[in-house]
């Protein structure tokens, strides 16, 4: 269930718009701040409140990679791993994620404090490797910059 | 003593924040605080926040001006805030350890700043300095006084070409949209930058928010449009904090909505948000992605100004692009051709990424010798090495090597060498990149980013990653470099939309300036030593000191030796991951 703050914006969020699809992104966004992923329940939420078909939701939801379908941790590690990124060594900080953290690509850690997801580039390529835990950058990242980091992330 | 018209700017960009830029603002406050002026401060010294002035290497940039005398510090720490409060801005002596070096002076000194001219030096957050310099002036002549038609003329005389691209001319958009009779259309802004290697928008919005939303009413009263979107990557957090509340300073102070100006000419935007789809920065899928669908592009004719959001007339534009307007209605179409060739007028804003000193964001005058680029403004490759190629415009992109770097950076002379001008990147690689490397990872990239909707760019941009995936590994073909020829011209000629047309193109190019290095992968070397499954490491005896810093580092038990004396690589256990290569002071571990 959304809360009821949550139906209130969803629903200032659809008259902004002409026709209730168009609200489909800002509308799944919300559902998954409500509900932590996209599961079958979010869907069925969104779909209530903009009287739009599940599976339309879920076409629309599938195709957008920062829609997540599965429970993720409490912080996001969103490592770049792009061209400017990965020739000054994002690669060997992914391998540090994996070894030191057990954070796979797409993966949670068991006590579910960090998740990693790959990102394509993320803008900060000037001063590159970057990522971003949550919404705040991180720039020119060693490993042992990536440690002291993660340990602000309880 | 006492400080006097004292200004103080931090660079607060995403990387100004990132290096630690809050807490510079902090500890200048707290140390202003402790020295007993703080009376004094509120009038006589000013702090601000600036966006990004291009150098974020050097970040915390720090503008400390004294009496009209402006310092800049590099590296600014919060532990050196009390030496420059005390020394600089109580006894004006610059603490000269830490000003700024010949670099950052050479990095500016063969810039041409139009989008950029206010980025670095204004603060983003605050609308009135962006019209203490002249803000908003061009938006109230042309909506108060000049007709459309006039408007469009000189965006059209300027010569001004899309930054997000494909270079089309402006002012020939807006008239065609202009000339649709319908009572309802929309004035979009392209801000989903997601070019790898480009960040040239993120900073301009993030440091100029005002210039686009200039540039937004400009073209919405030109051609007709009282409704904008602004449609920006969800990746930029700050860009989109910034962007919102120049939204509402705008619209506070009447540039934006009913009645503009006290004219009959209304006008709103709005920021939609994208979700992380690379393929939505393509104009007709970015149109489907605001309408709440899939964004998947469609097939061009019926081009956006004819039938686009909603199937109403609409333009889309860059932000670079809408960023130029402003400053080009102010000093005037003549001002702006006077830069560049005959055929790109104006500058370009770069962002100069990879094996460069001077990484960041730079604008320069079209026409501008790839060449002056690299050396003077960049400084150069990192650790003095050669240069090997530069990679421009990205995925759609190509790499020029090292021989033509006087090639002259505008539209026409980068597609004749076979790259393109696209939004900006330019990733500079030395002797330590392999180009098949390079070709396979921007194809990883578009193969995901691929939207599925055409076979050509689907199955196509696949089986041209797996050929790839095959040469890199060591089991590539007799013939696989002509079959990526001849499949990248089936995927270019037979795709939909601008991603699967363009895909092929780190491909192409690398094979025609860096055939050899293909060969060389099909027979089993990589000469870049980058391919893992290429590569055999061992240790060379007349460097190895037996200290044994690689056994300890293998993490496969592959290294064995005692200590003091020679140690050895199995090549039948090595798991080619490198950290023994890392690992060795003596530079004894060698990997080819
Ligand atoms: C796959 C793909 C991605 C694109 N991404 C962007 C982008 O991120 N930003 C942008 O301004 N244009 C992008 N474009 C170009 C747009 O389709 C369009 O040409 C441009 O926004 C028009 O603005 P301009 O005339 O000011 O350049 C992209 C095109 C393709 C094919
Ligand atoms: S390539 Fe990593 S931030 Fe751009």
């Amino acid at each position: 269930m959304l809360s009821e703050a949550a139906k209130k914006e969803l629903n200032e969020i659809r008259q902004k718009y002409p026709e209730a699809s168009a609200a489909l992104l800002p509308a799944l966004y919300i559902a998954q701040r409500e509900f932590g992923h996209l599961g079958a329940d979010a869907y069925e939420a969104v779909s209530d409140a903009l009287g739009v078909p599940k599976a339309i939701a879920r076409g629309v939801g599938t195709f957008y990679a920062m829609y997540k379908h599965k429970p993720m941790g409490r912080h996001i590690v969103q490592l770049c791993t792009n061209v400017s990124c990965m020739i000054l060594g994002a690669e060997k900080l992914s391998d540090f994620l994996k070894n030191e953290y057990g954070l796979e690509p797409g993966g949670t850690t068991p006590d579910k404090r960090f998740s990693l997801v790959i990102m394509e580039c993320i803008g900060a390529c000037g001063t590159a490797p970057a990522m971003l835990v949550n919404d705040d950058f991180y720039e020119n990242l060693t490993e042992k910059h990536i440690e002291e980091i993660l340990e602000k992330y309880k | 003593m006492k400080p006097t018209n004292t200004v103080i700017k931090v660079c607060m960009g995403t990387g100004g924040i990132a290096a630690g830029g809050s807490d510079v603002m902090d500890a200048f406050r707290t140390e202003l605080d402790a020295s007993g002026i703080e009376a004094t401060v509120e009038k006589n010294c000013l702090m601000h926040k600036v966006g990004c002035r291009g150098l974020c290497a050097k970040d915390v940039l720090v503008d400390v001006i004294v009496k009209g005398q402006k310092t800049t510090y590099q590296y600014v720490k919060p532990e050196m805030i009390s030496r420059i409060v005390k020394e600089h801005i109580i006894e004006n002596n610059p603490v000269t350890d830490w000003v700024v070096g010949d670099d950052y002076h050479n990095f500016h000194k063969k810039q041409l700043k139009v989008v950029l001219s206010d980025c670095g030096s204004i603060d983003p957050e605050d609308i009135d300095a962006y019209i203490a310099g002249k803000g908003y002036e061009a938006a109230r002549k042309v909506i108060t006084s000049s007709a459309p038609e006039d408007v469009i003329g000189i965006i059209k005389a300027s010569g001004l070409r899309g930054r997000g691209g494909a270079g089309f001319p402006t002012g020939v958009k807006w008239e065609a949209a202009m000339k649709q009779a319908s009572k309802q259309k929309y004035m979009i802004c392209n801000a989903d930058e997601g070019d790898p290697g480009a960040f040239m928008d993120r900073s301009v919005i993030e440091g100029n928010p005002h210039a686009v939303i200039e540039g937004m009413i400009i073209g919405a009263y030109s051609i007709g449009a009282d409704k904008g979107y602004v449609y920006i990557r969800a990746e930029y957090p700050l860009a989109v904090e910034r962007l919102r509340k120049a939204l509402s300073d705008a619209r506070t102070r009447g540039f934006l909505g009913k009645d503009i100006l006290g004219t009959k000419f209304s006008f709103d935007i709005k920021v939609k948000l994208g979700a992380g789809a690379f393929v939505c920065g393509e104009e007709t899928a970015l149109i489907a992605s605001i309408e709440g669908q899939r964004g998947m592009p469609r097939a061009k004719p019926p081009f956006p100004v004819y039938s686009g959001l909603w199937g109403k007339p609409t333009v889309i534009n860059n932000v670079e692009t809408l960023a130029n307007v402003p400053y080009i209605i102010r000093n005037g179409a003549q001002w702006f051709s006077s830069f560049g060739t005959e055929k790109s007028k104006g500058t370009k804003v770069f962002a100069l990424t990879g094996k460069i000193k001077n990484s960041g964001l730079i604008e320069v005058p079209m026409g501008i010798p790839l060449r002056e680029i690299i050396y003077d403004i960049g400084g150069g490759i990192e650790g003095d090495r050669a240069l090997k190629a530069v990679q421009t415009g990205g995925p759609s992109g190509g790499c020029i090597p090292a021989e033509m770097l006087d090639t002259p950076v505008d539209f026409e002379s980068l597609a004749k060498v076979g790259s393109i001008v696209g939004s900006g990147g330019m990733v500079v690689l030395d002797a330590d990149n392999c180009m098949v490397n390079m070709a396979q990872y921007f194809l990883q990239f578009t193969q995901m980013e691929s939207c599925g909707k055409c076979v050509p760019c689907r199955i196509g941009t696949k089986r041209l990653l797996e050929i790839l995936d095959r040469i890199t590994k060591g089991k590539g073909k007799e013939g696989d470099i002509e079959l990526l020829e001849k499949l990248s011209a089936d995927i270019k000629a037979a795709s939909l939309c601008g991603l699967g047309q363009t895909a092929p193109n780190p491909i192409l190019s690398t094979i025609k300036y860096f055939r050899d290095e293909y060969e060389a992968h099909l027979k089993g070397k990589c000469p870049a030593a980058v391919c893992k499954e290429l590569l055999t490491y061992y240790i060379l005896e007349e460097f190895c000191k037996g200290c044994g810093a690689c056994l300890r580092a293998c993490p496969a038990g592959a290294i064995t030796g005692e200590k003091k004396k020679l140690h050895k690589i199995d090549p039948a256990v090595c798991i080619k991951c490198g950290a023994c290569f890392d690992v060795c002071k003596f530079k004894a571990v060698k990997k080819e």
